[in-house]
């Protein structure tokens, strides 16, 4: 006889679930919109305008584009591997959210029951998401590697080689803050910072900003954005390990990739700025809204850096890895660890 | 109960880890490989010890096979089919393996194992594995962790050795 | 938790000699970087300076007590076993120096990478557990795998490193698996901790069985037993000369190390089931080795041939089980380490960069043209033989006395008949140097200061070992007692 409080309690996961996946799902409609929209006002000029007022209605319509489009699977291609890829570049990216903390704990009105604004509270938070986060590199090498193209193959080998390479810095900045909150469970990391803004892991000074530049540049060639987007660079690549595909398996890619951004969005705050903590004590904000706050503020700053900055050479990339990042990380991890005895 | 997934990721590891070595492709294989590793991940959660299955997934999964994958594509191994390179060696190994198989099949089914449980039981691991295998490791492993250090460093040095063109021609 | 710390007994004396060694080898390492390609071999007598140094202390390290956790046991086992690696260290480093100047392989990693294959040696002996043993056994193997590759440009390097390093992987794998059965079966890695549970249940167990009959295969590969010899040959004739002589001496070694340890002081309780494994695999390896042998044209295959073969006499000593096999076995590792590698440094002296004088045939005539080469190499192949008055004769003797003492008549009857077949080739040397023309008056390198030194001291070790043998076996006596108490 199964116990009712346990059907509750899988009934909510489930719920959960359903919620986080749904919203995942949806978040890129208007991340394009406003990636689209901050690219053209950087570069003065008014972006999407055509389709619906401000151009709102554009996302749906490259939507519909896309569902629409023709399915290509080129005849030379390695077809098992090639329509897998884009699944394997996907699911992570979702997989992922099950272990992000949002929130606390949330007293449901008028029932008054008290649910947790995480999934589940791992105690190796921190280390799933940096290696489930990772296998989304494996939809890019197959699928560079099974279009059977060369401009396919050389972008998925490029990712490769950029993710081994940043791989490490990440893990010891990760390693730093594990150092600093002393706890491998991302809702612990987030708990320790709590209180006002000097709590958190950025500013725990000297080595918290040092921590924080070596997570986001890592991060940022790990999900191959600008400036570390060699594996889909136009001038040399074509469109990189996805050259060969079009229409909803490409779209699949498209969302992988925002995903990430908002993954590192999350962790970012996560890690180092306290999560959902308020910076300094402001009543009748629920912290929820601090949360979204931050993460909505990083994605803005990806996005600003992509219309920014211009892209690295290869050997430039490799060099700031494994020369810089990692001697870097050596030496504040010594920092950090004399600092925390 | 507990024992319905294990079964069947121990099955699915199985046959993945067949299809490693059967399948011609290099990186089909690696492929497999992959999902071999993944299963072993999930066993490792099985066992309580989720800290295990996310540095397997970390590091076997995230880091060692996509260099693997990377040393394929440079190599390019995984377009031509790799040649028969067996010469009439299964007619001795496979007979071999079978054997062997049969024989750890029936001690494990038939003799009586008597395993004793280590100290590390359920409710010593449960909620605090990591605190655990780290606490062991800097105490009871000391050494042979540090001696550990020591062979990463001569890996990483006999890579280079080998790797590294003579600057000097 | 101090009191669990107590129980640790982290106590650091047992591994200064470690300790040293890997300073020793850091520095260099460090040094690598600052010295000029020509000056490498400063790095070789820098080496020599620190290996020499860990020698006493490593004498000395002598503390039964299992400490760090039970990982480590440096008792006189271990020491005796540290100064034969140190011992065959300090004659590969010294002959290496000029033959890396001579084949032009000017690289300070190979000084270190010897240090770190010594260290791993000691791990091995002085380690009480599985956990231990097998750190020590990586540690070691991964550095000979560089250290065979290490003329990268060559192709019998390659590939013999490319033999080596796969079929190497291989055992070990074969070998965590057998540790891994052995572990399920006790729920300890510990060696002692398995032989109590051993001797508890006595009874038959098929699962530890099967993890003894993989650990066995794991060993068997490192010492060149004979089923899994076939990389040695190979693996030999690719390394580098002196690699070739440190990896048949202390390797070997090592590796009887660490299965004397595990299967006497493991496994004690079920005796009965390995010796009749190890009475096969002995006897294989001993008829093997020689008969091979005696059909290769190359010295160092021949080398190698002859190594499984010694091999396979040193198992008999573990197969009689009892103190004065034991002790035969750690008395002929030592006298093997100084006849092998004064064959090898002869060897190493002789070859030329081209490959000339790899072949038997190019040592015809050598008696003529180099008399006091041709000498030392004659006293070392016959002790390789086992003729008297040379310490080869000695450590056959102890062994295969501890064999019909042990009622193994068979056996020693084979191991007697081996050694006959195996003077033929080691006589063909000889009968070459001595008994033939030189065909080419040509350049014959000069004896450089390192090579006297090596000759010097390997001739003497070989001698006073071959006639006044009784301190040493002492020694091995007394070092070996406390596991058959």
């Amino acid at each position: 006889m199964p116990d009712i409080s346990l059907i509750v309690a899988l009934a909510l996961m489930v719920i959960k679930v359903f919620i986080v996946t749904t919203i995942l799902f949806v978040l890129p409609l208007p991340l394009t919109y406003v990636e689209r929209k901050v690219a053209g006002h950087i570069q003065v000029r008014l972006g999407p305008w055509r389709v619906g007022p401000h151009g709102l209605l554009q996302p749906f319509a490259d939507m519909i584009k896309l569902i629409l489009k023709e399915d290509i699977v080129p005849d030379k291609a390695d077809k098992f591997l090639f329509k897998l890829a884009p699944l394997m570049a996907m699911l992570p990216a979702f997989v992922v959210y099950a272990a992000i903390p949002f929130g606390d704990k949330w007293t449901i009105p008028f029932i008054d029951r008290e649910v947790t604004l995480y999934i589940a509270d791992m105690n190796v938070g921190i280390l799933y998401v940096l290696a489930i986060s990772g296998l989304g590199i494996y939809g890019l090498i197959f699928g560079g590697w099974s279009s059977n193209s060369k401009y396919a193959l050389i972008g998925g080998l490029r990712s490769s080689a950029q993710m081994i390479s940043y791989e490490i810095a990440v893990s010891f900045s990760a390693i730093g803050v594990v150092l600093l909150s002393r706890s491998l469970s991302l809702l612990e990391i987030v708990k320790s910072q709590g209180g006002n803004l000097l709590h958190w892991n950025f500013f725990y000074l000297p080595v918290g900003p040092v921590w924080f530049a070596i997570f986001l540049i890592g991060s940022l060639a790990e999900i191959n954005r600008v400036p570390f987007d060699l594996p889909e660079d136009e001038g040399t690549l074509g469109a990189g390990f996805h050259t060969e595909y079009s229409g909803m398996r490409f779209a699949f890619f498209m969302l992988a990739e925002y995903l990430a951004l908002v993954t590192v969005s999350v962790m970012s705050v996560v890690l180092f700025f306290g999560g959902w903590n308020a910076p300094f004590n402001v009543p009748f904000v629920p912290p929820i809204l601090w949360f979204l706050g931050k993460v909505i503020l990083f994605i803005y700053f990806f996005m600003w850096v992509r219309f920014t900055l211009p892209r690295y050479r290869y050997d430039q990339l490799m060099t700031i890895g494994w020369k810089i990042l990692i001697p870097v990380s050596l030496v504040n991890l010594i920092i950090t660890g004399l600092m925390k005895i | 109960m507990e024992q319905i997934p294990f079964f069947i990721f121990a099955a699915i590891a199985v046959l993945s880890a067949i299809g490693v070595i059967s399948v011609k492709n290099a990186v089909h294989g690696a492929f497999y490989l992959m999902i071999t590793l993944l299963q072993v991940a999930a066993i490792f959660i099985l066992l309580r010890s989720p800290f295990l299955a996310a540095v397997q997934v970390f590091i076997y999964v995230g880091a060692v096979m996509v260099l693997f994958l990377f040393a394929v594509m440079v190599l390019d191994i995984g377009k031509e089919e790799l040649r028969e390179t067996f010469n009439q060696q299964g007619v001795i190994a496979i007979p071999a393996v079978l054997v062997m198989l049969a024989l750890i099949g029936y001690m494990i089914i038939g003799g009586k194992v008597l395993a004793p449980a280590g100290n590390l039981t359920d409710d010593v691991l449960i909620g605090n594995s990591t605190e655990v295998l780290g606490k062991e490791l800097y105490t009871k492993y000391l050494f042979p962790f540090e001696v550990v250090s020591i062979l990463l460093l001569i890996a990483l040095v006999g890579a280079i050795v080998l790797v590294m063109k003579d600057r000097k021609r | 938790m101090p009191s669990a710390l107590n129980a640790l007994n982290l106590n650091f004396s047992t591994i200064w000699p470690e300790i040293i060694l890997t300073a020793v080898a850091i520095i260099i390492l460090v040094l690598d970087f600052f010295v000029k390609k020509e000056n490498k071999s400063i790095l070789g007598y820098l080496s020599v300076l620190g290996l020499l140094a860990v020698i006493p202390v490593a004498a000395m390290t002598v503390d039964p007590a299992p400490s760090f956790g039970g990982m480590v046991r440096a008792d006189g086992f271990s020491a005796f076993f540290n100064v034969i690696f140190l011992i065959s260290a300090v004659f590969t480093v010294l002959i290496s120096m000029d033959y890396m100047e001579k084949m032009n392989i000017q690289r300070g990693e190979y000084y270190y990478l010897t240090l770190f294959a010594t260290l791993g040696m000691m791990v091995m002996a002085s380690a009480n557990d599985f956990v231990n043993l097998y750190v020590g056994l990586e540690t070691m193997a991964i550095s000979f795998y560089v250290l065979v590759a290490i003329r990268v440009d060559n192709r019998k390097s390659v590939e013999g490193a490319l033999k080596y390093f796969v079929l190497g992987a291989l055992s070990s794998g074969i070998l965590l698996y057998g540790i891994a059965f052995a572990y399920g079966f006790s729920g300890t890695t510990s060696l002692t901790g398995i032989a109590s549970i051993g001797s508890r249940l006595s009874s038959q167990s098929p699962f530890l069985l099967l993890a003894l009959a993989l650990i066995i295969v794991g060993f068997g590969f490192k010492i060149a037993a004979f089923p899994f010899h076939s990389w040695s040959p190979d693996a030999y004739e690719g390394a580098p000369v002196p690699v070739a002589g440190f990896l048949s001496v202390g390797s070997k070694a090592a590796a009887f190390a660490v299965f004397v340890r595990v299967f006497v002081a493991a496994f004690p309780a079920f005796h009965g089931h390995w010796v009749d494994l190890l009475w096969i695999l002995s006897a294989a390896t001993m008829v093997y080795g020689s008969v091979v042998a005696i059909s290769q044209k190359n010295i160092v295959r021949m080398l190698a041939y002859s190594s499984i073969a010694h091999a396979g006499v040193m198992l008999m000593g573990l197969l009689v089980y009892n103190d004065i096999g034991s002790a035969g076995i750690l008395y002929y590792l030592l006298v093997y380490t100084f006849m092998n590698l004064g064959a090898f440094a002869v060897i190493t002296m002789f070859i030329r960069k081209d490959g000339r004088g790899s072949d038997l045939s190019d040592y015809r005539g050598l008696a003529a043209a180099r008399p006091l080469w041709a000498f030392f190499l004659a006293l070392f192949l016959l002790s390789l033989a086992g003729i008297p008055p040379t310490g080869g004769f000695t450590a056959k003797f102890f062994i295969l006395a501890a064999a019909i003492n042990a009622r193994y008549y068979w056996l020693a009857a084979i191991g007697v008949l081996s050694t006959v077949i195996a003077l033929f080739f080691y006589a063909k040397v000889i009968f070459y140097m001595y008994m033939n023309e030189r065909a080419d008056a040509e350049d014959l390198p000069v004896m450089g200061a390192t090579y006297s030194v090596v000759l010097i001291l390997t001739a003497i070790g070989t001698v006073i070992t071959g006639v006044y043998p009784a301190p040493f076996m002492d020694i091995a006596l007394k070092v070996i007692k406390p596991f058959f108490m």
